[in-house]
């Protein structure tokens, strides 16, 4: 167990590897509670989150779930998050564990017009149900028509092994999967009726371990590795989630004002021997040319990857590089994201 | 958790085997390999390189982190177990059948506990 962001998380239920080939072959269920949960609502909600966040929310509709950016006035990227439209007038955003209270008091400071923002993070529980069985597993602890039937939408209300909850086709892994949020008191008891109804199905408990080797097999960018206060979108590569064409948002005359990105993420497939983890240097033809953000030994692809940021003019696909690793040089190869997709 | 009566061991969870000829056999403890988890990768010295007792001759790299190994004692590296390069995980399945290099005209052995001091030591670490 690790302490994390105020809770304790398991690293690995059994290994780490196996956890991970679990949600590639079959299901793997994650206990994601440390999520920061926040309701944004009011009349002018929607205008409020399209100042603070970087996408556009404009068309959503009630039961849909957008990813977005939220950034600073130089346009660093203060978190990233993902938006659920309650109503025309109320969205549930969920942020990440580790940025929770500086995220809440950046967007209290920011809010526009008439809104209110809530903190509700202690008052959810989140389970993710990852892996191509996991729609099987999930119709035998629910009713079949009220698991949400597309990815990035959602169900509110609905009911998972006798208990509330709000059901998501989202996730972090690359796989199909589910979110569940419920009230903290009932999660033991979905947790531990999704584990006896994917038993059959090869559905094992995951930790922390499994989902960053997951996100990182699937190349998703991850707060504080391949994005901080100082990156942003444009570079690591989150471009489709920043609409230039908004009127105005956060971070915005920033963006415009620093012009094409001279940096840009890029993967890295390790050639030579050696694991490349985050924090080396990269060198191209002896130039130093960035540095990696996340890397390590992906299990279903069977090979040790990375991803870094890197100068723009040497970021193309096939780009022979070094990266230095305790001293020693390990090579490598630019190669295009994500590595893994799944089928 | 599996101790070797045979083997003598490090407070750096090593084993070692005494060779004839003041030779020594190494590799990593099952209580070790146990604590790492699935090894991925391992980085091994060659033939002919020099090694000093209590200092990292190789590292061994699960998903999770990379940690060293160190030498038992210093001497030159006489034989590596080259086999380990394509199959690091053999080091979680047979810890005491995958030796990790061979170091010939020891010098400066580290103390080294027997079986019994060894277990009672891990007992204390876990």
């Amino acid at each position: 167990m690790v302490p994390f962001a105020g809770y304790l998380l398991p690293v690995q239920y059994t290994d780490v590897i196996a956890e991970h080939m679990a949600v590639r072959n079959q299901a793997g269920l994650f206990d994601v509670s440390h999520m920061g949960e926040v309701i944004i609502a009011g009349p002018d909600a929607l205008a409020c989150i399209n100042h603070l966040y970087t996408n556009d929310f404009t068309s959503m509709q009630d039961g849909r779930v957008r990813y977005s950016p939220m950034c600073n006035e130089e346009g660093g990227v203060v978190d990233d998050l993902i938006v659920y439209r309650m109503a025309a007038d109320r969205y549930l955003v969920v942020v990440n564990a580790a940025n929770r209270h500086k995220d809440v008091e950046w967007m209290k400071a920011h809010l526009t017009g008439d809104v209110t923002l809530e903190d509700r993070s202690d008052e959810y529980a989140q389970l993710a149900l990852q892996g191509p069985k996991s729609r099987e597993i999930l119709a035998r602890i629910m009713t079949e028509d009220e698991i949400p039937a597309k990815y990035y939408t959602f169900r509110d209300d609905v009911t998972a092994a006798g208990a509330k909850c709000l059901v998501s086709q989202t996730g972090y892994t690359g796989e199909h999967g589910y979110e569940i949020y419920c009230r903290p008191e009932d999660a033991p008891g979905i947790w531990d009726a999704l584990l006896a109804a994917g038993r059959e199905d090869g559905l094992i408990p995951c930790g922390l371990g499994a989902r960053d080797t997951l996100r990182l097999e699937a190349a998703m960018p991850l707060y504080g590795h391949e994005m901080n206060d100082t990156i942003s979108p444009l570079e690591t590569g989150l471009g489709f989630s920043v609409k230039m064409q908004k009127q105005e948002f956060i971070g915005k005359a920033a963006m415009l004002a620093k012009g094409e990105p001279k940096i840009r993420r890029i993967g890295l497939k390790v050639t030579g021997r050696g694991i490349i983890r985050e924090h080396c240097k990269i060198f191209a033809g002896g130039h130093e040319i960035g540095a990696t953000t996340s890397g390590t030994h992906c299990p279903y692809l069977g090979g040790a990857y990375a991803m870094a940021l890197v100068d723009t003019e040497y970021a193309g696909e096939g780009t022979p590089v070094e990266a230095e690793v305790r001293g020693r040089k390990v090579a490598a190869e630019i190669t295009a994201l994500p590595f893994y997709k799944k089928a | 958790m599996n101790i070797l009566r045979n083997l003598r061991y490090t407070k750096s969870h090593e084993w070692v085997e005494i060779l004839e000829d003041s030779k020594i056999r190494t590799g990593l403890t099952d209580f070790a390999q146990h604590a790492l988890g699935s090894l991925v990768f391992v980085n091994l010295p060659e033939e002919g390189d020099e090694v000093t007792a209590g200092e990292s001759y190789a590292d061994v790299e699960s998903v999770k982190a990379v940690s060293d190994v160190n030498a038992p004692a210093s001497g030159v590296v006489s034989a590596v177990n080259e086999e380990l390069l394509d199959a690091p995980e053999k080091l979680n399945e047979d810890p005491y059948g995958s030796w990790m290099i061979e170091i010939s005209e020891v010098s400066d052995l580290e103390e080294l506990m027997d079986a019994d001091e060894y277990e009672a030591f891990c007992r204390e670490e876990e």
